[in-house]
């Protein structure tokens, strides 16, 4: 190759059609990667739906499906209420002070037992960690991978988060947030609409 | 334009019809490059047969794979169903879709074992590197691939596998949960996902898996194989023909090598086919029998074998691993300030980089920084070339500790690999803990270990011992 004569003018041209080019590219990529997000449809199967929670007893627990997720509702013995008071000192985050808007969107649910009225705890089945869906533990007592001094909760048997009977997680475990409580509503006693909070 | 040759008129027809392919297309210097003039070190040992053993298992996989496809449909209501139909209904559909999965983890076991031939030998130091990187990619390629793929038959295990893999993702700070929706492409795994896992393994990543084996063999025909001695074949040449004294032709001598290796493969690929298909729950874990639900998570749930070492990895990042790594930073950032060979501003600059990385890692969740170390072991790889120092390429000139700490590493690997498939327990992850700082310390510390110790004299030819 001789020594390289460089045209300024036409290298000015070159580069401007690479940009017009690499404009171009990207602008054509947007559409093919916008189709990745979740469609109208999926967007629009958000609604709350209604749980008939009459005939749960003490000690029970339902299981009511929204927006692809199970949201568990569980009617707490007084037992298991006690133990929330032992379980206190334990969790990471006891008065549900991190990402409150996430986690625990309704003010009313700020509290020990993380619910609108004590008994009843309505929360999102998906562990904070990775989005399994932990497993009931409510006999008290030593088990396997869980403490001695089990109080009764839930194990994730993904990577072993332990959350207690109000779905907050325990300290030094993988979870970083306790249970996601939707946003309820008691429509009257016995019916229960999740996913939307009315005054 | 090239001169265009002409076949002598008497030449036979063969000869007339090659010279006017080759005129028209390279066929003759291909085959002669690629295989009756590529010249491999005639000392190849076991540990070469794994990588046409995995170009084979490759082939597999495609043939398999464009059959399951013509009986399968990637819809979350008819997944699981269409799967079962092929085992059971379609003529022959059991073998096709066993062949698939058994080869899945055929691939991997053939992958880590060629991964592993080019640890001991070497085979990654210059002028290597690029052969070395494209195979890493490959890697890479090849678990994103398996990933996907055990998802369409919509088990629990393909579910909750991909649920859990997908909210990986999420644990990216600021963007996270952003991202883990777009790949998804719902606010949870459902049909949309299985769609595009469908469209990614059939067709996205089996095309760049191929054009990286590719570059991977015309890249290693550039420079040559390297050999269990770790010698340049090229350095010795014959005056005359200025062909490698220790080369011969890969065609005929190793192509017909490698079929002795393809027979023994495939007595153990067939065995495991039709008599232990699910090999005990390894290759076909027996939660993935049950279709998808998204309101159940199975008891315990674990990744196939092969993803299990990096997946331990995961799990041993908790908050007390997190403390561990901001105290090795420290530790190591005073080390190199105390005894660092550089100026004033890099000690300075070492110093806040330290503070930085502690700061960092006690600002965002443990999660995170799982997801880093999980990733981080497979990214190492690449930097392989670069990190190793040591004289001698192959492990045979080695000093005899460097085996020890090569042989614990691998045990090491299998250590985290059975954990993996474990529940979580305290002890086991306290375990997982030490081997994933071993993982790390292994290669991070390469530059320093891999020069100490009495090396042996490297050979300047081969050793060979005909048989």
């Amino acid at each position: 190759m001789s020594s390289p004569q460089v045209d300024p003018s036409k290298r000015t041209w070159l580069i401007a059609s690479t940009c017009a080019g690499v404009v171009g590219g990207v602008a054509t990529a947007v559409p093919f990667v916008s189709t990745f997000l979740p469609s109208e449809r999926a967007r629009a199967a958000g609604a709350a739906v209604e749980a008939d929670i009459g005939g749960l007893k003490p000690g029970e627990k339902m299981t009511v499906e929204w927006r692809g997720k199970p949201v568990w509702i569980i009617r707490r013995t007084p037992e298991q209420l006690e133990s929330l008071k032992k379980t206190d000192a334990l969790v990471a985050d006891p008065k549900s002070e991190r990402k409150p808007a996430e986690v625990t969107p309704m003010e009313s649910t700020r509290n020990e037992w993380r619910s609108v009225k004590p008994e009843f705890l309505v929360v999102v089945g998906i562990c904070s960690h990775l989005g399994c869906s932990p497993s009931d533990k409510f006999t008290p007592g030593a088990q396997p991978s869980l403490p001695a001094d089990w109080q009764g909760g839930f194990l994730c048997p993904c990577h072993g988060s332990t959350f207690d009977m109000a779905g907050r997680v325990f300290k030094n475990k993988p979870a970083p947030d306790n249970l996601e409580v939707p946003p309820y509503t008691f429509l009257s006693d016995s019916k229960l609409l999740i996913g939307e909070a009315k005054a | 334009m090239a001169e265009m040759k002409t076949a002598p008129a008497n030449a036979p027809l063969g000869e007339k019809f090659m010279t006017w392919v080759d005129n028209r297309f390279p066929a003759t210097k291909l085959y002669k490059e690629h295989l009756s003039e590529y010249y491999a070190p005639k000392n190849f040992n076991f540990w070469y047969f794994f990588g046409s053993l995995a170009m084979l298992v490759l082939v597999i996989q495609i043939v398999t794979g464009i059959f399951l496809v013509m009986n399968y449909k990637p819809d979350a209501s008819l997944a699981f169903a269409s799967v079962e139909y092929i085992m059971r209904d379609v003529p022959w559909g059991w073998l096709v879709r066993y062949m698939h999965s058994t080869g899945a983890s055929a691939f991997f076991v053939v992958v880590y074992l060629h991964m592993y031939r080019g640890l001991i030998y070497g085979s990654y130091r210059k002028p290597r590197e690029l052969v070395w990187i494209f195979g890493c990619m490959i890697f890479l390629c090849l678990m994103a691939e398996a990933f996907m793929g055990y998802l369409l038959p919509w088990g629990q295990m393909s579910y909750w596998g991909a649920q859990v893999i997908v909210n990986l993702f999420a644990a990216v700070p600021f963007i996270g949960p952003d991202l883990a929706l777009l790949i998804r492409g719902d606010f949870v795994v459902s049909d949309a996902t299985l769609n595009r896992f469908f469209s990614f393994h059939v067709i996205a990543v089996p095309l760049v898996l191929l054009g990286l084996v590719v570059a991977h063999i015309i890249a290693l025909h550039e420079v040559g194989s390297n050999n269990p001695d770790g010698v340049e074949i090229k350095s010795t040449k014959n005056d005359k023909t200025g062909v490698p004294l220790d080369g011969i032709p890969f065609h005929p001598y190793y192509t017909v090598h490698d079929i002795f290796g393809v027979a023994v493969f495939l007595f153990i690929f067939s065995a495991i086919i039709f008599f232990a298909p699910e090999l005990g729950g390894y290759f076909l874990e027996y939660n993935n029998f049950i279709p998808a639900d998204p309101l159940k998570t199975p008891a315990h749930i674990a990744p196939v074998w092969y993803f299990t070492p990096f997946y331990s990895m995961l799990r041993a990042t908790t908050d007390v691993m997190v403390n561990v790594l901001a105290a090795l930073v420290a530790i190591a950032a005073v080390f190199a300030i105390l005894r660092g060979r550089f100026g004033a501003v890099g000690k300075i600059a070492v110093a806040i980089g330290a503070v930085v990385a502690i700061a960092l890692l006690k600002t965002f969740d443990a999660k995170f920084w799982g997801v880093l170390v999980m990733g981080g072991a497979v990214i190492v790889l690449f930097f392989l070339p670069w990190l190793d120092h040591s004289p001698a390429r192959s492990i045979r000139y080695r000093p005899d500790w460097h085996k020890t700490v090569y042989a614990v590493f691998v045990i090491f690997f299998f250590v985290l690999g059975y954990l993996g498939i474990q529940p979580p327990t305290e002890i086991g992850t306290l375990i997982a803990q030490i081997g994933t700082l071993f993982y790390f310390g292994f290669f991070l510390l390469m530059p320093w270990w891999s020069r100490l110790g009495t090396f042996k004299p490297v050979p300047s030819r081969v050793t060979f011992a005909a048989h």
